[in-house]
């Protein structure tokens, strides 16, 4: 099975790695801000959360990884309903998660941002010669408090550091927020890299561009509701009809 | 500059009680949350601990500095299991006035036992002396005293930055919830800092033992000293509290020296000028303050 899954081949058949969040509804406090959301993510493939701020994106991400507990409905993840497990199981059932404010350590270095997390999966864990390879400023600057690094290195250090846990699901919350273009395009690379090799990636992005590159599927969400579900295709030829309907 | 280099020394002794207990507080406040309020009265425990073991055993200062310190963290894992661990889900403020009552009870239950009045406790034995380097006489105890604080100092931050374990810690501090969303089992480590921090508080009590007055008062006007500590080098800042703490110890010294009775005073200008300053604290993270 995992041969298969390291083929990249989505949809393999009998894998476990499929993310099955099933109506979800989210509150903060009295507030709902996430109605009767479902949404699948298939084995090595890219779906991105479309929306304005505000629609929920983040919390949704936050449910999926257990770290906002103020919910209603199921996650399931390899098969397996997540119920109320912690963050730290998920994370090590396989869910690799990057914040929006990628959540570099600021007190360790780059190298122990690295290999603080353990490894989920020997067979699917980068190793630490793998990361440097790709990301060769990393290696460069093992040695410095991980802030040290520029915005966009944070944020291949924050990919990396769940790819070398061996993560088969990446959450990835607007990775390419406040990244030069020639940035951004790098991070297209590197999630096409993983897709390819059988890792999903569950994507949040308000740019819609470069979704568009990167993406199989897009669920657009407004005020906590997906309201739309669709592929890449006719998500290119609509765009513009989208964003308006979603005020963006 | 004789009295210059004694007011430094005791400075750094000083500086050693706080910097080690308040280690002991910024480990507990970044893996835990918790605002320990009962650091103090580890501290005194800690003292009093000596004082007791000496008055019923015999056994002395060399002895007690192990056993006392491994008795502060038994007695850390038990307020841990026990009681701390039941409020650790709900508003940090509960588990605030839960360290407060602890401190309450712990206090009267000491006067209690002992009454309001000093325990005896001696120099221990091979550090009584005095200590001369030219011209200037110093305490041998309180060299022991710097020295001793400054290395163990030093072993923390080696085992912090050096150790896996120290890596997990350090990243629990920084931010607890990220590190469980990286699949670390924060929990697993709660018990033991908690047990660690207290341990320190204790010690440091073990070591102030000898010259201070051991009573079961002397935690509450250190544990404000401590939260000055903490405020001067960033809430959550491991090094900051170390450097905070031996920086205190100092203008307290100096203070005594140069000042009289204006030098705990000076403790709490020079907190308002860092708090002007850097409102983080020394070694606090910007966001901290916002």
């Amino acid at each position: 099975m995992s041969d298969h899954v390291a083929q990249g081949s989505p949809n393999a058949k009998g894998s476990q790695h499929v993310l099955e969040v099933a109506g979800l509804s989210a509150w903060y406090g009295e507030a709902k801000v996430l109605s009767d959301v479902d949404l699948r993510v298939e084995p090595g493939e890219v779906v991105t959360l479309v929306g304005r701020n505000g629609a929920g994106k983040t919390t949704l991400l936050r449910s999926v990884m257990g770290l906002h507990r103020h919910v209603e409905g199921t996650v399931s993840w390899g098969g397996s309903d997540l119920g109320r497990s912690s963050p730290d199981k998920r994370a090590r059932a396989g869910l690799g998660w990057v914040p929006d404010d990628r959540g570099i350590y600021a007190t360790l270095t780059v190298a122990e941002n690295l290999t603080l997390p353990p490894v989920t999966s020997k067979a699917d864990a980068w190793s630490l010669e793998q990361v440097y390879e790709q990301f060769p400023v990393l290696h460069e600057r093992r040695d410095f408090p991980g802030t040290k690094l520029s915005g966009g290195e944070q944020q291949m250090l924050a990919i990396a550091r769940v790819l070398r846990m061996g993560s088969r699901l990446l959450l990835l919350d607007e990775p390419s927020e406040g990244l030069a273009p020639v940035i951004v395009q790098r991070i297209g690379e590197i999630i096409r890299q993983i897709k390819a090799q059988g890792v999903s990636v569950l994507l949040v992005e308000q740019n819609v561009t470069f979704a568009s590159t990167v993406a199989d599927r897009h669920y657009l969400l407004a005020q906590g509701r997906v309201v739309e579900s669709l592929d890449n295709d006719s998500f290119q030829s609509r765009t513009t009809e989208l964003l308006e309907y979603l005020g963006m | 500059m004789t009295a210059f280099i004694q007011y430094t020394l005791q400075g750094l002794a000083l500086g050693g009680f706080y910097a080690l207990a308040a280690l002991g507080l910024a480990v507990i406040f970044g893996v835990l949350g918790v605002v320990n309020f009962s650091h103090g009265a580890c501290y005194m425990l800690g003292a009093v601990g000596a004082a007791v073991l000496l008055d019923a055993t015999g056994l002395g200062f060399w002895a007690a500095l192990p056993i006392v310190t491994v008795a502060m963290f038994v007695f850390g894992v038990l307020m841990e299991r026990l009681l701390v661990r039941w409020l650790l889900r709900l508003d940090p403020l509960y588990n605030f006035l839960l360290t407060f009552g602890i401190t309450l009870f712990l206090v009267d239950l000491v006067k209690r036992r002992y009454g309001v009045s000093s325990l005896a406790y001696e120099l221990p034995a091979g550090l009584k002396g005095r200590v001369d380097i030219g011209s200037v006489s110093l305490s041998s105890y309180q060299i022991f005293v710097a020295a001793f604080s400054v290395v163990l100092c030093l072993a923390v931050w080696v085992l912090l930055t050096r150790t896996r374990i120290g890596m997990i810690v350090r990243a629990a501090t920084e931010d607890a919830e990220r590190s469980r969303a990286l699949g670390i089992n924060v929990g697993r480590w709660v018990t033991p800092v908690f047990g660690f921090g207290i341990a320190l508080a204790g010690l440091a009590g073990v070591l102030r033992a000898p010259t201070g007055s051991v009573n079961a008062d002397m935690g509450s006007f250190f544990i404000i000293i401590l939260f000055a500590v903490v405020v001067i080098g960033g809430l959550g800042s491991i090094l900051g509290a170390v450097v905070a703490g031996f920086l205190v110890g100092l203008v307290e010294a100096y203070g005594q020296g140069y000042a009289g009775s204006f030098s705990q005073v000076l403790i709490f200008v020079l907190m308002a000028v860092v708090i002007l300053v850097r409102p983080s604290g020394l070694f606090g993270r910007e966001e901290a303050a916002s």
